[in-house]
């Protein structure tokens, strides 16, 4: 009886079932091209562009490069400015322990005290920058100077040695690093315990908890996954930032990325340049995996 | 399991005794004046007015109604979470008003379980008693025998994700009963579970309130759980209990419309006292047509109005004028819907009020009516309750 039914419509079950298959199976594929390709263009030419300038040898005088597969390059780079290295992950860690150390209260207050002003604070955090990076921290120039509005005062107080300073030195570099990427630690601490659910605290409150056992064993490891977010997002870009270094710093705290900016810029060290930016990035990665291994990806795994 | 305890549930629901005193012959908690107030922006909102209560050790209890009631409200002045705005909160004669939560001895078990989720089964049960500074290897042992009990034996090293509702619902019920309070609070428990899981729960939380023998004050918006599982139900309306009784008493006699109409399908009339013959009053609905009602000790006189219910499954229908001191309504019948152990008519009386009839199918039963059908009904005058 069904016979009839499909020789009415030769063919047309069997052909439209497989296109309709094939457009489903391809349509993750087609979406994704647009970032796919950004990343290709933006991302892994240039860092394989990088990796393979780092092995090669270049002309100072033409410019020109021949791959020549120096290996040296890097224990050369890295027995040069490996004193840089250390100043970049001193000043980064010490920045990024601030920032967490600022932003954990500021996150948590806005989380749970900020009622209907949550946005409004949130905006309140970011709104200092709207305004350029470099002007930031230009002003933090004038803030810090020897005789600037605080240290100005404070010696024309004798409260201060005139000889005091805090430019030129280590801890300029680290106020301006904490300074400006302060919302990057305070808005991923603000997402983890803004989703906190109030009835598990309420729940650890009915189980005879305390506000500090609240606190320590349901607050803090469930805020996990948002504390490493905040530090990945902090720390790495601070590795390798130069400009507060510039502004900030002085000649003996330099950190790495104002010597590879000056290998780019100054010298047109194209190999020692990329080799050493090969080498702060196998760093970093080294780094986040063990810290991923060690609390953060099988925390995150849990939550999401 | 879940049969071979449905047959005791059924006989204990209905043993409902207000009177029964505790070991102690205090209440385990009681609510005295209790009211609360919430202010938002401008806006004053009255959760709970005064409201007196005392709720009898090692009961089944449940405050029933519906959403913004304030029976949510009236459990988390229990637990503490919320501060009345006048009156005071007793548990076993103890004033904990203002009292937080983490120092009072009771826990709730909460409408989205609430589980930690980031740790494991046993230690979500552990977390109680290591606050209160348990041995290590009594919470083990205690947390052990309260997975058993709650059928989750072998399950303590899982995360509650990796669980089903109806489990975590057991985790959440373990979590609180492992620290043995004075008094488990339970806010909706079951509300997230599909229908068979609920009901196979409902007998569940039954047997275990049983063997734990802990006084249970059950939140429900859900008539059939409150039914099934209390001792005692207050069913709560507007900020008031209206009405607390046994659940036969609420279901027979509810005390007042709210009640009548919110417990159960229920039918009411209204009409006027024409005579009163000792102490029933008689309404005169029509030629023949009259509704009897015992009044009991209300004081009703000829010319009352009174507002009456009456119970769908205690009516008949026939074909016939019922002889006898029937009560007896003369109908036309609108819709019959067939339900399988019963059918179900809807009638529309001479007097125009729409009414809902269930008749039973059973053996001898046959088919009563059609749609269109001129019909009587009658019931026992007894069946008959004032309200209002």
């Amino acid at each position: 009886m069904e016979q009839p039914v499909l020789a009415d419509h030769p063919g047309r079950v069997g052909s439209r079932r497989p296109r309709a298959r094939f457009g489903k199976a391809l349509a993750p594929y087609l979406l994704s091209l647009p970032a796919g390709l950004w990343l290709l263009i933006l991302f892994l030419i240039p860092l394989v562009v990088m990796l393979s300038l780092s092995l090669q040898t270049c002309n100072n005088a033409t410019g020109a490069c021949v791959m020549t597969w120096h290996w040296g390059e890097f224990w050369q780079q890295l027995s040069l400015y490996h004193g840089q290295f250390l100043n970049s992950f001193y000043y980064a860690g010490a920045a990024t322990i601030i920032d967490l150390l600022i932003s954990f209260p500021i996150a948590y207050w806005i989380a749970f005290y900020g009622g209907n002003k949550k946005n409004f604070f949130l905006l309140m955090l970011l709104v200092p920058f709207f305004v350029s990076f470099i002007i930031r921290t230009v002003v933090w120039q004038f803030i810090l100077s020897d005789q600037g509005i605080i240290l100005g005062g404070l010696k024309n107080a004798h409260l201060l040695p005139q000889s005091f300073h805090v430019l030129a030195t280590g801890y300029a570099v680290v106020a301006g690093l904490a300074y400006n990427y302060l919302p990057f630690t305070a808005l991923p601490l603000y997402v983890a315990i803004e989703r906190i659910d109030r009835r598990i605290l309420d729940a650890a409150y009915d189980l005879y908890a305390t506000k500090r056992d609240a606190f320590l064993r349901i607050i803090l490891p469930l805020t996990v996954p948002g504390l490493f977010a905040a530090f990945l997002l902090t720390f790495i870009p601070q590795l390798g930032d130069y400009v507060n270094q510039q502004v900030l710093g002085g000649t003996s705290n330099t950190m790495i990325g104002t010597v590879i900016q000056n290998a780019f810029l100054v010298n047109l060290d194209y190999a020692g340049g990329s080799a050493l930016s090969a080498i702060l990035l196998a760093i970093a990665l080294i780094g986040i995996f063990a810290y991923s291994r060690l609390l953060g990806s099988r925390a995150i795994e849990d939550f999401l | 399991m879940t049969e071979t305890h449905a047959a005791s549930t059924a006989a204990t629901y209905e043993q409902g005794d207000p009177g029964r005193a505790s070991a102690s012959g205090l209440p385990a908690i009681e609510l005295a004046g209790v009211a609360k107030v919430f202010h938002s922006g401008s806006e004053v909102v009255t959760a709970v007015r005064a409201m007196d209560l005392q709720i009898v050790e090692g009961e089944f209890f449940s405050l029933l109604g519906p959403s913004g009631c304030g029976k949510t409200t009236t459990m988390r002045m229990i637990a503490g979470f919320e501060e009345p705005t006048s009156g005071t909160v007793y548990l076993h004669g103890r004033d904990v008003t203002g009292v937080p939560p983490n120092k009072r001895d009771v826990n709730m078990v909460f409408q989205s379980y609430a589980l930690f989720p980031h740790m494991n089964v046993f230690d979500n049960v552990a977390f109680g008693l290591h606050r209160k500074g348990v041995a290590k290897d009594e919470i083990g042992r205690r947390v052990n025998e309260m997975l058993d009990i709650v059928g989750l034996t072998g399950r303590g090293q899982r995360r509650p994700r990796e669980l089903s509702g109806g489990q975590q619902q057991r985790v959440a019920l373990a979590r609180a009963l492992v620290n043995h309070p004075r008094a488990l609070l339970l806010d909706e428990p079951l509300g997230a579970l599909d229908l068979k899981l609920r009901q196979a729960m409902q007998v569940e939380l039954k047997r275990i309130q049983r063997e734990v023998g802990i006084t249970f004050v059950y939140v429900t918006h859900d008539q059939n759980e409150a039914l099934t599982m209390s001792d005692r139900i207050a069913v709560m309306n507007d900020g008031v209990i209206e009405h607390l009784a046994s659940p036969r008493e609420i279901y027979e006699h509810p005390a007042t419309r709210f009640v009548a109409g919110f417990i159960g399908t229920s039918n009411v009339f209204n009409g006027t006292v024409a005579r009163m013959a000792g102490d029933v009053a008689v309404l005169e609905m029509g030629a023949s047509e009259r509704i009897l009602v015992p009044i009991g000790d209300r004081a009703v006189r000829a010319g009352d109005t009174l507002d009456v219910t009456v119970r769908p499954e205690k009516m008949d229908i026939s074909t016939e004028q019922p002889s006898g001191d029937l009560c007896a309504l003369r109908g036309t019948v609108t819709e019959v819907v067939y339900l399988g152990t019963s059918t179900n008519f809807s009638v529309t009386t001479s007097t125009g009020a729409d009414i809902v009839v269930f008749q039973q199918n059973s053996a001898t039963a046959r088919d009563l009516a059609d749609r269109g059908d001129s019909i009587w009904l009658s019931w026992q005058p007894q069946h008959s309750y004032p309200i209002g």
